[in-house]
């Protein structure tokens, strides 16, 4: 544990006194719960039909595959044509595009990110690596498996792909959404212990809440 | 003020055809800003999917209660500015709610949704929002100096603070306009007026290539949903008081959708121009350009 994370008496510019558990105070530690369609199927028809046309990506990039995703904001790629725009904060993103491979060093920036984003939220793996390690298989410091520490909705294979190969993934995830299929943050609520084991399993240094938005 | 039960629904109706109006517009200027980058731009239905996908999200967490009022009041803002303006000139449908103090109540509004959001943000706690409501506020504060010089000047040539009456003033052809008859003013305005219409060179503060993103760090689903909704209607909104102050009004709808587009063009086509300015150079370049336009207007007058 950090030593900024323990608990702690903070004193007050007016002078009261109060302790300070910020792993308790500063986070909710509130597991996610499944949220299921709230409305009618005609509604939610709608809303799938707006999800899908409008992908919020955070610009969030973890390995090489980021200079994949910049040039889609180009004009040679232009991808704002297709409802895609990236958000600086997971507050809005509805997309976490996992940019090839995953240190777990990075992976747990990447839990906290994705956990702070909300319901319904998509990840889609870009690059081998986030299948299977791929030239980074026998590494010690990455994960091999995306999908044993966050539920994916697609992958795009290749090392790297192009931003064309991304583009059309983006275009088959729309498909997904709006046949309502992407529903990864309830799979991620339903399995969550499952999930919050896959990850301590490879971090070591877990001084977070389990569960921090 | 006389009243009439009538005039919430016709006001409800003005402000469903601005809010429209607003989605679409805003939506072809973000097409017209692609295009000088040699993009095709977003489609342009993109403002719906989006404002229907925020409000559609399932999940949404709060830091307390100014932070569900903070959009309320920005919104509150918007609509508040809308409904107290004469929309068209002369129409009994579409005169709203206006009367005869409105537009120091329109100077009123015009800040409210910035005051109201600072509160919000700083409610929710994160570092980069209460940076980008800081720099927000010192920002807007200097560019409404000079809108509010050439407010005073436009109620001092007029001798009255009623927006119908300085439209009804300025009607009998175009030489009539405060365009015309008081330029100072209208160039102080419109310096100002590049300033709050969060564009480029000004906008800086919640640009979302910006690292901070600004005072809506935090705010998600229905809360940014509320805010987008704001979006389309605030410059709207604005546009409405700058075309009755000082470009004549509009007698109708058509007259009304072409003025708001081309004063729109104004910042959009500075925008696309100018690189981003740091918020110190801003303050600086409003206070060193824009106010003295506003200083020489009220003395000429």
């Amino acid at each position: 544990m950090k030593p900024e994370l323990e608990k702690r008496i903070v004193k007050g510019p007016d002078g009261f006194e109060f302790e300070v558990d910020p792993i308790r105070d500063y986070f909710c530690e509130t597991p996610p719960t499944v949220m299921t369609a709230a409305y009618s199927a005609i509604i939610e028809k709608l809303f799938n039909w707006a999800r899908a046309e409008s992908i919020w990506i955070l610009g969030f990039g973890t390995g090489c595959g980021a200079i994949e995703m910049r040039p889609l904001m180009t004009p040679r790629f232009d991808a704002y044509r297709y409802g895609v725009q990236w958000r600086p904060t997971p507050r809005q993103s509805n997309l976490f595009i996992i940019s090839g491979y995953l240190s777990v060093k990075t992976l747990k920036r990447v839990i906290r990110s994705y956990e702070q984003m909300q319901n319904p939220k998509y990840v889609v793996g870009l690059g081998s690596c986030t299948i299977n390690g791929g030239m980074y298989w026998d590494s010690y410091n990455t994960i091999k498996r995306l999908d044993d520490y966050l539920p994916v909705d697609l992958y795009i294979a290749g090392c790297m792909p192009r931003p064309e190969a991304l583009l059309a993934g983006i275009v088959e995830l729309k498909k997904i959404i709006r046949a309502g299929k992407a529903e990864g943050a309830n799979i991620y609520a339903e399995k969550f212990e499952w999930y919050k084991a896959n990850q301590k399993r490879v971090i070591h240094d877990w001084d977070m809440p389990d569960y921090n938005w | 003020m006389q009243f009439d039960w009538m005039q919430i629904p016709y006001s409800l109706l003005t402000l469903f055809i601005v809010l429209n109006y607003g989605m679409l517009l805003n939506a072809l200027i973000a097409k017209i800003a692609a295009r000088v980058g040699r993009r095709h731009g977003i489609p342009i239905w993109q403002n719906y999917a989006d404002l229907l996908k925020n409000y559609g999200i399932r999940s949404s967490i709060t830091h307390g209660v100014m932070f569900y009022l903070g959009p309320v009041f920005r919104l509150a803002g918007g609509v508040g500015l809308l409904l107290f303006v004469p929309t068209i000139f002369g129409s009994e449908m579409f005169s709203n709610l206006s009367f005869a103090g409105d537009l120091i109540l329109a100077l009123y509004f015009v800040f409210f949704g910035t005051l109201g959001m600072a509160l919000g943000a700083g409610e929710s706690g994160h570092p980069h929002a209460a940076i980008g409501v800081s720099r927000g506020l010192s920002q807007v504060t200097t560019a409404e100096l000079p809108f509010a010089l050439a407010v005073f000047a436009v109620a001092l040539q007029y001798q009255t603070l009623s927006v119908t009456d300085i439209v009804a003033a300025q009607q009998g052809g175009f030489l009539n306009w405060t365009l015309f008859t008081n330029p100072f003013a209208v160039a102080a305005a419109m310096l100002g007026f590049l300033g709050s219409m969060m564009r480029p060179p000004f906008d800086v503060v919640l640009a979302p290539q910006e690292i901070p993103i600004g005072p809506p760090t935090e705010y998600h689903s229905s809360y940014l949903a509320l805010m987008q909704t704001n979006r389309m209607i605030f410059p709207i909104a604005k546009i409405v008081v700058y075309m009755n102050l000082f470009f004549g009004g509009a007698a109708s709808w058509p007259v009304f959708f072409i003025k708001v587009f081309f004063i729109y063009m104004v910042s959009v086509l500075v925008g696309v121009v100018f690189p981003r300015f740091h918020v110190e150079q801003s303050v600086r370049w409003f206070l060193v350009w824009a106010v003295p336009f506003g200083i020489i207007a009220v003395l000429m007058v």
